[in-house]
């Protein structure tokens, strides 16, 4: 939802703090995740994950999320997908040249990032190019996974 | 200038110490000449001669010639087509690749098939949404953004690999550019951007129209404390408005273009609005000229290309340098055969 999709920016510190939180905790349920089976868990963790990036974020489940470096704003929802930062059509309103009604999604980003320590330079990071494969599946466990040590 | 081992109009030129392409236009910038590139607009047509007819008005006062790929959204004929031809004669090229159109897969094969036609030069651009073109109905395809594309190019030209990292035999020796847009929200940005660019590949980019040069100078100083200067080459856009009801549709049509209401008030003050368009052109470029930082000009005259010429001579920035042109040189050997 929009608006809670603003709100989220603009708290964009607190939710920071709060999703480290949550990967510590998710981190340390590895074993059981592992006991459990990823691929079982797969399917109820991305609905879940679905449903609160959804309405937080308006996540659009890209499956390899990059929150935490774009000030909670997610960058799929640039319509150009742009992972970067924003194109030049910026209006000078600050929206999104392609949806007038919405403010750019990066232009959001930089003023989420700047609420939250080190998110300046978590923001200057080259981001590679989107692995069209994990669309639809749990950001959540892969990061879990990738920590461990195991293969995304 | 003319360089001693100048080549057969379609040949490489030899690549010299820490360049990076074969390329005249390279040479140009890093002999710091006060570059001139121009955009020539492909045709909505399949002749050939359409494309050179428009490439030979820029004759004697452009640099390199940036061939646009589907700008605005619009069908026309492939920046790669254009630029192949225009190699063919012996141009300069600047290959525009918008990530609009096509995916990894694609792209990456247009810029070993650019190269591999003489194509030196490859600015990399997101584009332009779709909704703002003449298919609206068409799928956005956006598989990579600027960055990655570029970030993509150099991959292939220094780690000689594709993404996927499969091997590739000869790389294509091309300079890489990126766009920027000073001008636009969010303005305290936009230097932050730029250096992720220059970190991704980018050596040299073309800036969106400038019609405010104390934005572009705050711009600049960012760009110096970032310690940007020297790593890339920035030429910055520029082009002549035809009146002021062109530059009031334009403003308030074309995303991301900042024209002031001085230079609206002053096309509409002026009698010959067109004529007026111009000399605020030339005013910009000579004002550009003097900056430091600023390595060129990127000439925008949409539908007053024919006006380039004039618009390079009176503002007087090439000091009598002859940028190359097929038949500038009419007594380089013309019989060596491919090697």
């Amino acid at each position: 939802m929009y608006a809670l999709r603003r709100w989220s920016v603009r708290h964009s510190r607190g939710l920071n703090t709060f999703y480290r939180g949550f990967e510590s905790l998710l981190c340390a349920l590895h074993p059981l995740f592992k006991r459990i089976g990823y691929t079982r868990l797969e399917r109820p963790v991305a609905a879940v994950e679905r449903t609160v990036k959804g309405a937080l974020f308006d996540c659009r489940m890209c499956g390899q999320c990059v929150l935490s470096s774009t000030g909670m704003s997610c960058p799929m929802n640039c319509p150009k997908n742009l992972r970067n930062g924003p194109c030049g059509g910026v209006r000078a309103d600050g929206c999104c040249e392609v949806r007038p009604e919405m403010k750019c999604v990066w232009a959001e980003a930089f003023a989420g990032s700047a609420r939250i320590p080190g998110g300046v330079e978590a923001l200057r990071q080259v981001q590679p190019a989107v692995d069209r494969r994990l669309q639809g599946r749990s950001s959540w466990l892969r990061v879990v996974r990738m920590r461990a040590g195991e293969p995304g | 200038m003319k360089f001693e081992d100048e080549p057969v109009p379609g040949y490489p030129l030899p690549i010299l110490p820490g360049h990076t392409s074969p390329g005249r236009f390279e040479r140009v910038l890093r002999a710091g000449q006060f570059a001139i590139t121009s955009e020539l607009a492909p045709p909505d047509s399949a002749d050939p001669e359409e494309v050179y007819q428009r490439a030979r008005m820029f004759d004697r006062y452009v640099d390199a010639i940036n061939a646009t790929d589907g700008s605005g959204a619009n069908c026309h004929m492939s920046s790669l087509a254009v630029c192949a031809l225009l190699t063919r004669v012996g141009y300069a090229p600047v290959m525009q690749i918008s990530c609009r159109d096509r995916n990894r897969i694609a792209i990456q094969g247009d810029i070993l098939g650019c190269a591999a036609m003489g194509v030196c030069n490859v600015l990399c651009l997101s584009g332009d949404g779709v909704q703002a073109g003449d298919h609206p109905q068409a799928l956005p395809v956006f598989d990579l953004d600027s960055i990655s594309l570029l970030s993509t190019a150099r991959t292939l030209r220094d780690e000689h690999r594709f993404l996927s990292g499969r091997k590739i035999s000869y790389a294509p020796r091309v300079l890489l550019g990126a766009a920027e847009n000073p001008f636009a929200k969010p303005t305290e940005w936009r230097a932050q951007r730029l250096a992720k660019k220059v970190q991704a590949g980018a050596q040299f980019i073309q800036t969106q129209y400038c019609y405010d040069v104390p934005l572009l100078r705050a711009f600049l100083r960012q760009v110096e404390d970032l310690g940007l200067l020297g790593k890339v080459f920035i030429l910055v856009g520029v082009g002549p408005l035809r009146s002021a009801k062109a530059a009031e549709w334009m403003r308030t049509h074309v995303p991301g273009l900042h024209i002031p209401d001085e230079i609206i008030k002053r096309l509409a003050g002026a009698q010959d609005a067109a004529r007026e368009g111009r000399r605020i052109c030339i005013d910009l470029i000579q004002e550009v000229h003097s900056l430091s930082g600023v390595s060129g000009i990127h000439l925008m005259a949409y539908k007053q290309e024919h006006m380039v010429p004039e618009i390079v001579e009176s503002s007087g920035v090439l000091r009598g340098r002859i940028p190359w042109y097929p038949g500038r040189d009419p007594e380089t050997n013309t019989s060596r055969t491919l090697s």
